[in-house]
Parts: structure tokens; C-alpha cells; sequence
């Protein structure tokens, strides 16, 4: 019995092999499943209700208390403990979070990360989609805002760090970063844009201000072709200029979607982690919240203070989607 | 990934569709600074993608010693770095890197969503003593950020004898992704008529029944919707494939293996440019081909909460 359950577990060497360990999951799963509703067809009535019910449920309700709800109180429990998750030490991992200098640069560059990038990319995406709006052009113009959403935070990132890539400005070297290519054209010094604080932070973030604008664009370009035609008819009547028009009455139109899509981009920027770990590896004072989360628990080994960063971090989402979900409902109930 | 997702708020209209107000405004871009801006946020947003994209396609030795836009005026290309990329030798093959994210994505795909469906059945339709605690408690899920999961899980992982094999990732993947789409499919379910089903039930069928012959068909839009959002974040994920499988290079997706190369090799750009397109081809057919489906599902699910 062992080696059967050996091979089910390890992962094969050959393509062929994976993709059969892929197919058994699957079938397991569905064999599994199927032997849950065959029983649960077998009851009727009330009693049919329940255990059918129970039947549905069963599989998701385990599921997510062993892999989200006990992991989850567990790491509460841990951030009270100390680097080996042995002593209880009250609330020192937390108050060193808000005290050490490294952890403050990291709660630095997360407000950054969390300010900095909704803002900027509604403000891109909403401008792009009124500019382009009903024009001919409009569906290929979207996709090429859009694609960048399909992209992997990884691959975002390398195709970022390219254009950022710095060659010493010296005798027949060449630039082959495009940004610092225009920043010769223009006259000036080649820089390293990743190195020096704060701002390395800011183009960082850009990567997911890259990301993220199509989602905006999307969304609140929805929103305003939803925007009741006769408003739009009275505003022209009365000689309203395009800018105008814009502030007047396409803004206060979306407002609900604008601050949905902000509350959105807030929490991804929030939990960032690819782009930092990609670009810089969160080295010259550029980690996030995240990031610290990932070093201090898996490269560090300091159990508890990673998990006071975890929490921190579910601290600190809890009121932002509490307060998208009122504004959906606002925007649901108008 | 819960709160990154469009799917709640208004959805995009399918393209192609042009709103009836179109001809009444159409005399907007006109305005050449409109136009202007309209084209600097284009090249902006497509530049860096077409750059390294041209990258990929030039000799190892140019790409060193030249920018991209060089090649304009001296082309010379080849696909040597795709060859160097795609092969399963040698430190820089990500063949099997390949592979190995399609492993990961088909049950992580498949498994939740299937769950999914029968949770939010269970939710929408059938009476059961508890159910709207037990529904707010799955929704509330949704806020949890999966940070705070990973280690307790890693250890599970390890005590169960299942560390660094796909087990790990299918079945994180499938539980990360159940609150979302749980949520997602309840509120497809809850636009079916009533009678529909209470026709069923006056035929005599039961629920397992109702649900594969009535429901399932009118699902499938939902479904695939789903689905398609989560291939892309299984697919695209980096965080949960580190942790669980970041040191086994037999299950490591291509995400783990460009992360480590560009830490490794950050300067190998003829390697760097050709693997994240590899990375980025599955995704981009995917998401332009279904586009329209994805969009659709999602209007017919965001309209009414």
C-alpha cells in the first residue's frame, strides 16, 4: 500500500507523469464527490433537505476551516510569541513593528504603496476612458490599457525593470534601459532608479499603477455609458464645456464606482508582493508590509514577528472592504 | 486575491456593443489635447511590453550592448533565446517550469469551482436550520489575506507528509479561491426563477437532480467566468507557489522559476525577455479569447448584487 501512496504524493519527473497526477486528482475529487451525492439522493423529504445540505456543504465547510479559519486564528496566536514561537511575550512584536527603524520604513512605503497607487491609477484610467469614449477607435484603444491585467505581477516586473536598467554613463556605453535612454536624449544624467529612497518606492509602485489602470479604465468607462443620456442632453443645452462637463457631471455621476474602484486598487497595493520581491527583493528600503511578512517568516525565521505582520496587514484590509462593500450597496440601492 | 477582482461592481459592455448615446456625443475627440493625451498614456501603457518583447527577439550579444529601439534601424533577429528558454536543459530551460504551471492550474481550476457550485446551491435554494450565519461566515472569509494562512498551512502540509508535492498548491489554491467564488456563483443563482426549480420539484426531482439537469446548463456563463479569473490568478500567482513549492523545481510553476532567475541572473536579459513571454502567452490567449465571455458572465452576475 505504501508505494502506490508514495506515487500519488511525490511529484513525477516526467511531464506524463504530472499530468496523470493532475488527471487522478481530478478523478479522486469527483469520485469523492460523486459518493457524496449518490448518499445525498438517497434521503427525501426534510431529512433530504438536511442531509443534502450537509452533502453540498461538507466538502467547502472542511476546506475552509482547516486551510483558512484554523491557519488564521493560529497566526494570531503566534504574533504573540517570540522569534521561535516558543515564549509569550505579550504585544513586543507589535510594538516593535511601529518602534524599530527598519519596520518604520516598511510601514512607510506601505502608506506610499497604498496612497500613492489608487489614486494615480483612477486618475489614468478615468481620464483614458473619457478621452476615448465613443470614439472610433474606442474597443482597440481599451485593449491596449487592458492587457496588462492578464500579465503576471512577475512579468510585469521584469518588463518594468528593463525600462528602469542603468548603464554607467561613461566613454561608448549605452543605455539599454528605455527610461534613462530619454533621460539622455534629454540632456541629463543616467540614473539608478531603483536604489535611491524614497523614490525607488514610487517606481515600484508604477508597476502596479501599470497594472491596475485598465481595471479602472474598465469599470468606470461601464459607468459612464450608463450615465442617463437626458443629463448629459440638459448639460450640452445649457453650454456646459467639456471640462466642465467632465466635473459636473460625469464625476459626480461614477462617484460610487470611483471610490469602489480606489477601495479595490487600495487593498491590492495593500498586500503587495510580487513587485517588491521581483524587483528589488525589498533590499535598499523598499519592502512592504508583505514583503516583511515573507522575509521575516520564511528567510529570517522569526515566527512571531511575521505573524504580527501578517495580522497587521488583515488589521488594516478589514476597514477598507468594509467600506467598499457599503459603498457597493449604496451604489446597488440607488 | 478577493478584493482584486471586478466581478461585484458594474461590468464592462461586451465590445462591440456601441451605447445609444453614441452618435449624440460623438464630437468629442476632436480636441487635439485630448487626442494627445489619449496617445501619450497609450505609448506609455504599451512601450515597456513591446520593448521587451523586441528584446526577446534580438542576439544575445546586441542586447548587451544596445537598446531595443536600435533595432529599427539595424535589425537582426533570432529566436535562439526562445530555444535557450524552452528547453528543459541547463540552469536557464524553463521547459518543465512550463509544464509544470499547467499541473498546477487544471485541478485549481476545476476543483473550487465544482465545490463552489454545490455550496452556493446549497445556499440559495435549499432550507437548512443555520444557513444564513453559515453564508455571512463564508462571505466574511473573504477578507482574510492569505499571508495569514501560509505557515500554520505549510505546517499541515508538512505533518500530513504532502510538503513540495502539487497536492499542496491544488489544495491551497481550492481553498483560497472558495469564499470569492462561492459568493460569485450565489448571487448567479439567486437571478433563477423560482418557479423553475418548484416545477422540478412538483416532477419529482430532487435536488441533486435539479441541480445537474436545471441548473447547471443555465450556469455555465458563471461557471466559465469563473474559471477564466481563476486561471489567471492560479496561473499568474507567485506567493502561494513560493511557499509551498518555491525549493522544488519538479512542481514549481514558471511564476517561482522567472522570480528566481531574475534574482539569480537579474541581468541575463536575453533569458529575462524570452521567459517572461513564455509566461505571458497562456494568459493573454486565454484572456482575449474568452474576453467576451468573461465580460458577459460577469455582466449578468454584477447588475444585481
Amino acid at each position: 500500500m505504501l508505494i502506490p501512496a508514495n506515487a500519488l504524493i511525490d511529484a513525477p519527473d516526467s511531464a506524463l507523469g504530472k499530468f496523470s497526477q493532475a488527471a487522478v486528482a481530478v478523478l479522486l475529487f469527483v469520485a469523492v464527490v460523486s459518493l457524496i451525492l449518490f448518499i445525498a439522493s438517497r434521503f427525501s423529504g426534510h431529512r433530504g433537505d438536511r442531509a443534502t445540505a450537509f452533502a453540498f456543504l461538507g466538502p467547502t465547510v472542511l476546506l475552509v476551516s482547516v486551510g483558512l479559519i484554523y491557519p488564521g486564528l493560529r497566526t494570531i496566536f503566534v504574533s504573540f510569541f517570540d522569534a521561535a514561537g516558543k515564549k509569550f511575550i505579550g504585544l513586543d512584536n507589535y510594538h516593535l513593528i511601529f518602534t524599530n527603524s527598519d519596520e518604520l520604513t516598511v510601514l512607510r512605503n506601505t502608506v506610499l504603496w497604498v496612497v500613492v497607487t489608487p489614486l494615480v491609477a483612477t486618475a489614468v484610467g478615468l481620464v483614458y476612458a473619457v478621452l476615448i469614449d465613443n470614439t472610433r477607435f474606442e474597443s482597440f484603444a481599451k485593449a491596449l490599457i487592458f492587457l496588462p491585467m492578464a500579465i503576471s505581477f512577475v512579468g510585469a516586473s521584469i518588463i518594468w525593470k528593463f525600462v528602469y536598467e542603468f548603464r554607467p554613463h561613461q566613454g561608448s556605453i549605452q543605455q539599454i534601459g528605455l527610461l534613462n535612454q530619454i533621460v539622455v536624449w534629454a540632456g541629463g544624467e543616467p540614473q539608478q532608479w531603483l536604489l535611491n529612497e524614497p523614490w525607488n518606492t514610487l517606481f515600484l509602485l508604477f508597476v502596479l499603477i501599470w497594472i491596475q489602470a485598465g481595471f479602472a479604465m474598465t469599470i468606470l468607462s461601464a459607468s459612464i455609458k450608463a450615465i442617463p443620456e437626458d443629463i448629459i442632453e440638459a448639460a450640452t443645452l445649457d453650454g456646459a464645456s467639456r471640462l466642465k462637463m467632465f466635473r459636473y457631471v460625469t464625476v459626480p455621476s461614477i462617484r460610487p464606482s470611483i471610490v469602489v474602484v480606489l477601495t479595490t486598487i487600495s487593498i491590492a497595493a495593500l498586500k503587495v508582493f510580487d513587485i517588491v520581491a521581483t524587483m528589488t527583493g525589498g533590499r535598499f528600503n523598499t519592502s512592504v508590509v508583505a514583503k516583511e511578512f515573507y522575509s521575516q517568516t520564511f528567510s529570517a525565521d522569526n515566527q512571531g514577528l511575521g505573524a504580527a505582520l501578517a495580522v497587521l496587514l488583515f488589521v488594516l484590509v478589514i476597514p477598507i472592504v468594509v467600506y467598499n462593500i457599503r459603498q457597493l450597496r449604496a451604489s446597488e440601492a440607488r | 486575491m478577493t478584493t482584486t477582482t471586478p466581478p461585484t461592481v458594474s461590468a464592462p459592455p461586451p465590445p462591440g456593443v456601441v451605447s445609444t448615446s453614441a452618435r449624440t456625443v460623438r464630437k468629442r475627440l476632436s480636441n487635439p489635447f485630448a487626442s494627445i493625451a489619449a496617445i501619450v498614456i497609450a505609448i506609455l501603457w504599451t512601450a515597456p511590453t513591446f520593448g521587451l518583447a523586441i528584446t526577446s527577439l534580438r542576439p544575445q550579444n546586441d542586447i548587451r550592448k544596445t537598446g531595443w529601439w536600435t533595432f529599427f534601424s539595424d535589425p537582426t533577429a533570432t529566436l535562439d533565446n526562445y530555444r535557450t528558454v524552452l528547453s528543459s536543459e541547463g540552469s536557464a530551460g524553463l521547459g518543465s517550469f512550463f509544464i509544470n504551471s499547467f499541473v498546477i492550474v487544471i485541478p485549481s481550476v476545476i476543483i473550487p469551482i465544482c465545490l463552489a457550485a454545490l455550496a452556493a446551491y446549497a445556499f440559495a435554494w435549499i432550507e437548512f436550520p443555520g444557513r444564513n450565519i453559515l453564508f455571512v461566515a463564508v462571505f466574511a472569509l473573504q477578507i482574510v489575506p492569505i499571508q495569514v494562512t501560509l505557515l500554520p498551512l505549510l505546517k499541515l502540509y508538512v505533518s500530513a507528509g504532502v510538503a513540495g508535492s502539487f497536492w499542496t498548491v491544488w489544495l491551497s489554491h481550492t481553498t483560497f479561491a472558495l469564499p470569492l467564488a462561492i459568493f460569485l456563483l450565489h448571487n448567479f443563482m439567486r437571478e433563477i426563477p423560482r418557479e423553475l426549480l418548484e416545477a422540478a420539484r412538483v416532477d419529482g426531482a430532487g435536488h441533486v437532480t435539479i441541480f445537474f439537469r436545471v441548473l447547471l446548463p443555465l450556469l455555465t456563463p458563471a461557471l466559465a467566468a469563473f474559471g477564466i479569473f481563476q486561471f489567471l490568478w492560479v496561473w499568474n500567482d507567485l506567493l502561494v507557489a513560493l511557499t509551498f513549492v518555491g525549493s522544488t523545481d519538479t512542481v514549481a510553476p514558471l511564476t517561482v522559476a522567472l522570480f528566481n532567475l531574475s534574482g539569480t541572473r537579474g541581468t541575463a536579459w536575453y533569458l529575462l525577455s524570452a521567459g517572461a513571454f513564455v509566461s505571458i502567452v497562456i494568459p493573454l490567449v486565454v484572456f482575449l479569447s474568452l474576453q467576451r465571455y468573461f465580460v458577459r458572465g460577469l455582466l449578468a452576475g454584477g447588475l444585481k448584487g
